[in-house]
């Protein structure tokens, strides 16, 4: 049975917008601006959202919806799959969703070593069958102060670490993208440093928060969404997720990220969503929900401090950005 | 009388010309320059803009008004280049333009991107630099978009009216820097436009240069020239005519 009790940052039923309501609305508003369109009237310019496509087929059923899901109303599955940041496949927004043919998912492989016991190359067909997959709906909060409610497809990171011994001095898990400019076009220029990479402290590695997702909506993951399995860390920016993932290793040492490679004094290794601690480019104090208008206050931890605020008791945010 | 004739057929000409472009050529123009924000409007309204039309509202204003102050600034170099002067008669509006969407731009960032919070805005303006040189670069236009109008030139004096207009050049530079800061790693398309202001500048400089080493009298910028009582050679004059 599934017992689910509301957390206090969580927004109160009453304030969800049902589905069908909000695509009410949308309608209405389509056919008004046609209606504007008609008659010659210009204006009321930006209140346009894209147009609600069904859910895909459910690919990965049976899963267990997970008691950490958020009850937030899903960001439009179009939203989802065409505002992305993913620099390999172009750095416009709508890019990675056009270049996404090129990212060619078969063969695809794991490597999972340095300080583990049990070292393994772990072939994508045991990552999606050998694992038990669950529908973990969270808020993904980018840096650039932009929002979206996504409900993915994955399974803890924690099960995989258990399977392959983490050693006794082991503190640190560091990822990789895969480097294949063929595949990953993005990496013929050197936008950042190439392959992308980046970390977790081991304890948050272990979080049951933290997940590889291999799909979303339901569906596989799409290419611009980091197929065929990303990293997700709900209470961290969006950038610490890491897409397209072929490495992950542990190690005794902090490893390098990439963000903070190419701008230290912008992002860190922690990267933790904290309203409290500015950005240079972006104010952190509030975000726009994709698909809304009104700009809403950012919840420390994303709204997941609860559950993560414990990780970094003692720690100043501030100077551990 | 043969002169007289010829005279005349040169001034219907002149006339012929000046009504061409008082009434088709800057209509067209003029229309032509509200295409971006028709397009804009339309995709609003038929829900294009994307995920995040707040954003891609604001940054295709942006992008328009730094088009625009190209585009005005372009003028000068095509005319001489191209042996154009026509195209004099269009600056005035492509650099009101450039103002018109500098405007927008301002108003979709405070209106709609932060809703009128002028507490959140005051702080973008303060922590942000990119922010504050933007609007660095709007306080630098408004002045000129106020003395545009025919009175105001003969209010300042075609010569003061001309040295305050160089605060153009800033104006871009600030721009450019501002579009240039707002981008976190893929500098292609700032510096781009980044790059064609510095040509237009640079010819601007280069001209200069020319014009200073030739000899005082070949300084055609009326608010530069300090030293036109020299009197400029005979050579001078005759390559003046072409």
């Amino acid at each position: 049975m599934l017992i689910r009790s509301r957390k206090p940052t969580d927004p109160l039923p009453s304030a969800i917008t049902p589905r069908k309501h909000y695509l009410d609305r949308r309608r209405f508003m389509v056919a008004t601006a046609a209606a504007a369109a008609t008659t010659g009237t210009v204006g009321a310019v930006g209140v346009a959202v894209p147009k609600a496509r069904a859910r895909p087929a459910q690919r990965f059923d049976p899963f267990t919806l997970s008691p950490l899901s958020t009850d937030e109303s899903p960001t439009d599955y179009d939203a989802v799959t065409t505002y992305n940041n993913f620099y390999e496949l172009g750095t416009d927004k709508g890019d990675p969703a056009r270049n996404a043919d090129k990212l060619k998912t078969r063969p695809w492989a794991v490597v999972v070593d340095g300080l583990v016991q049990r070292p393994a190359t772990i072939a994508i067909e045991d990552l999606l069958t050998r694992f038990d997959l669950e529908e973990r709906i969270y808020r993904l909060r980018c840096v650039e102060a932009w929002s979206m409610v996504i409900p993915w497809v994955g399974f803890p990171l924690a099960a995989l670490l258990d399977r392959v011994e983490p050693l006794g001095h082991a503190r640190f898990v560091a990822f990789e993208t895969l480097l294949d400019p063929d595949r990953l076009p993005g990496q013929r220029r050197p936008i950042l440093e190439w392959p992308y990479v980046e970390g977790l402290r081991l304890d948050e590695a272990h979080h049951p928060l933290t997940i590889l997702a291999v799909g979303l909506y339901g569906d596989v993951l799409p290419g611009q969404n980091g197929a065929p399995v990303r990293l997700v860390v709900p209470w961290k920016y969006g950038f610490k997720s890491i897409k397209s993932i072929v490495r992950i290793s542990l190690t005794e040492h902090m490893p390098p990220t990439s963000w903070n490679r190419s701008a230290p004094d912008e992002y860190g290794f922690y990267a933790n969503v904290n309203p409290t601690v500015d950005h240079p480019r972006w104010s952190q104090r509030r975000e726009r929900r994709i698909g809304e208008f009104f700009r809403r206050d950012t919840l420390m931890f994303n709204g997941y401090a609860d559950e993560v605020a414990h990780l970094y008791a003692g720690m100043d945010l501030a100077t551990w950005y | 009388m043969v002169l007289t004739a010829r005279h005349d057929v040169r001034g219907r000409r002149r006339a012929g010309l000046d009504w061409g472009v008082r009434r088709v050529a800057k209509p067209v123009v003029f229309l032509a320059c509200l295409a971006p924000l028709a397009w804009l409007g339309w995709l609003a309204m038929a829900g294009g803009l994307g995920a995040n039309p707040i954003e891609a509202v604001v940054r295709d204003l942006g992008s328009w008004a730094l088009r625009f102050l190209l585009l005005s600034l372009a003028i000068t170099p095509a005319r001489q280049a191209l042996n154009l002067p026509v195209l004099m008669r269009f600056r005035r509006m492509l650099g009101l333009f450039a103002f018109f969407y500098a405007s927008l731009h301002v108003l979709a960032y405070v209106g709609l991107d932060q809703f009128f919070d002028w507490t959140a805005v005051w702080e973008d303006i303060v922590k942000r630099a990119y922010i504050a040189v933007g609007l660095g670069a709007f306080i630098v236009l408004l002045p000129l978009a106020i003395t545009s109008t025919k009175a105001m030139i003969k209010r300042l004096g075609g010569r003061r009216w001309q040295r305050l207009h160089t605060l153009v050049y800033p104006a871009a530079a600030l721009a450019a820097v501002h579009y240039v800061m707002m981008v976190k790693a893929d500098l292609r398309e700032p510096l781009l436009y980044a790059g064609i202001l510095a040509l237009l500048l640079g010819w601007r400089l280069v001209a200069r240069v020319r014009r200073v080493r030739r000899g005082p009298a070949h300084q055609a910028w009326p608010g530069s020239s300090a030293r036109t009582s020299v009197k400029p050679p005979e050579t001078a004059v005759a390559t003046r005519g072409r």
